[in-house]
């Protein structure tokens, strides 16, 4: 069994965000980190890895910055370091799946693992797609994955609450935040990850064809500002708040 | 253009998002047929105005939920250039499966929908705002309470159709229950507490004053990570859920940048907070600086008084 882990590196959630010219201002972003429901997905691989499976490889997809995803993954355990190299700002669901489905195929994982979604574009789309396009199974919303005797098992959040569920066969977990505790690199974890390194690859190595774009962005922008609100001092003015949110609101 | 939409299921009947839909669907043009999977609420998408065909898709492989199998059951009956579902975690899933298997692109969880076809979303969970402009054929995932809901009063012929496919994921185990409480992504009016309840006992001081109004019960990321009690499912900010509904009222929650990402796109905002420069106080409409212990039962008081009126 040979597991993936797809890291994405974007700006840290304490990040502020300011638009100049209807785009993101990047260069403002001073501090990028893996997106934090990937790095729950990077506990389990490497948990998985410890538990047997032949090797961990992490992938990345991203400019020139997003190779520190890989040597923090490399830091805490994984193999092999694999990162698409791309410059492009936005790009639509398919080209991603099939850039992301392309680097798996060629690692020869059978088993892998994502954030449910980007701290940045908040989409979900790249798990289930890329499963779809490598005829994987796709379990969702999953907090812990386990195997035992080459069988995989999972805690997911279903709709109907916390459930355990066993799968059969390749598949992708895509991870929500769970009660795992993080583990932090060791002193040297991090001096070997400096030293591993990572086969750094343009997305015309895959050999895969892109495509025209069947998405594009127009602009970005920044959420509208609000005025300033009213101000009350004491609980005793209560009274009068829900009044307004009765007369002047009309929210109850 | 031909629009299929996958209806959402929420115990076992139509969850409410699947008129909203539906209503998105309309504002745009073309004829409006319904999937239901698992055949779940196909009388009621029947009666949405504007639906001219529901197809009720069933079989075992419904019986849990196993994305590529449900995926796969649905595609063939797709006839749509445009899908759309809710942005809920099983819509999310749906409408990128689907669209990877069609070789459609999708875009997640809109706000806005026009011609062209034009869509906006909020990114970095409410930081700031996107617009794409998507090429048809394609998917597109809906943000709930965002769209007018389609009224009742239509009476779509629904035709049933029986399909297996094959299963690879199986439930072994309820670990736990999901609560029976109002998911906060989904409710109009949402109460949430930060750390500043002190305990998480005292969050059920908000659940009293959720339950006078009909709102769900929020927490910050500072309250989900210092108490266990709280889970993370409450969660609204960046690593949460992000929330629109009409009422937000925030209780001892200073308002770190995740949290006020995730709901300030709250259509008003209440803040309670006994700390006078607590950021939270910068995007509150109403501003209230008094501790939780003296506001919630004079917010429960008066709030209970305005139901019974």
């Amino acid at each position: 069994m040979r597991v993936a882990v797809l890291l994405k590196q974007v700006p840290d959630t304490t990040a502020k965000i300011g638009v100049s010219g209807s785009r993101v201002d990047e260069s403002a972003i001073t501090k990028w980190s893996i997106s934090p429901y990937d790095e729950y997905a990077l506990e389990s691989a490497i948990a998985l890895k410890e538990s047997g499976a032949d090797e961990l490889v992490a992938i990345t997809f991203g400019p020139q910055r997003a190779s520190k995803c890989l040597t923090e993954a490399a830091a805490v355990g994984a193999d092999r370091l694999i990162h698409i190299v791309t410059d492009a700002d936005f790009m639509d669901s398919c080209t991603v799946q099939s850039i992301l489905s392309s680097a798996i195929e060629r690692s020869e994982c059978d088993i892998v693992l994502c954030g449910k979604q980007a701290a940045d574009t908040n989409s979900g789309s790249t798990g289930p797609g890329v499963a779809s396009l490598l005829g994987y199974s796709c379990v969702g919303s999953v907090t812990e994955v386990s195997m035992d005797g080459g069988k995989l098992s999972a805690t997911r959040l279903g709709a109907t609450g916390l459930e355990r569920i066993e799968v059969s066969g390749p598949c992708v977990f895509t991870f929500d935040k769970g009660e795992v505790e993080l583990r932090r690199p060791n002193v040297r974890g991090i001096m070997m990850a400096k030293k591993k390194p990572i086969e750094s690859i343009g997305i015309e190595d895959l050999g895969i064809e892109i495509g025209s774009p069947r998405a594009s962005l127009k602009s970005h922008s920044s959420p509208p500002e609000k005025p300033p609100g009213q101000r009350f001092e004491g609980a005793g003015s209560i009274e009068i708040v829900v009044g307004k949110l009765r007369d002047e609101a009309n929210v109850i | 253009m031909d629009i299929t939409i996958i209806s959402e299921a929420s115990n076992e009947s139509l969850h409410p998002v699947t008129a909203q839909l539906v209503g998105a669907a309309s504002s745009i043009g073309g004829q409006i047929s319904v999937i239901c999977p698992g055949g779940v609420g196909s009388p009621e998408a029947a009666k949405i105005s504007g639906v001219s065909k529901v197809i009720s898709v069933e079989g075992d492989c419904f019986d849990s939920y196993d994305c590529m199998a449900w995926s796969n059951a649905i595609v063939p009956f797709i006839d749509g250039d445009l899908v759309l579902t809710s942005s809920s975690a099983i819509g999310r899933e749906m409408s990128s499966a689907i669209a990877a298997k069609k070789g459609f692109p999708v875009v997640q969880d809109i706000t806005s929908l026009n011609d062209g076809i034009s869509v906006s979303r909020s990114i970095f969970s409410g930081k700031a705002i996107e617009e794409v402009e998507v090429s048809l054929p394609c998917a597109l995932s809906v943000r709930a309470n965002t769209f007018q809901p389609a009224e009742g009063g239509g009476n779509a012929e629904i035709s049933t159709v029986n399909v297996s496919e094959e299963v690879s994921v199986a439930v072994k185990e309820a670990l736990a229950k999901a609560g029976e409480r109002l998911d906060v992504a989904e409710a109009d009016i949402v109460i949430s507490g930060g750390r500043g309840m002190g305990d998480p006992s005292n969050f059920s001081h908000l659940y009293e004053v959720a339950d006078e109004i009909g709102a769900a019960v929020g927490a910050s990321r500072a309250a989900v990570d210092t108490w266990e009690e709280i889970p993370h499912s409450m969660q609204v900010g960046q690593t949460g859920k992000t929330v629109t509904p009409s009422l937000y009222i925030a209780v001892g929650i200073s308002g770190a940048i995740q949290h006020l990402a995730g709901m300030r796109s709250s259509k008003y905002i209440l803040a309670i907070n006994k700390d006078p420069e607590a950021p939270i106080f910068g995007v509150a409409d109403y501003g209230i600086v008094a501790s939780w212990e003296e506001s919630i039962p004079a917010l429960k008081e008066h709030l209970s008084a305005i139901m019974s009126d």
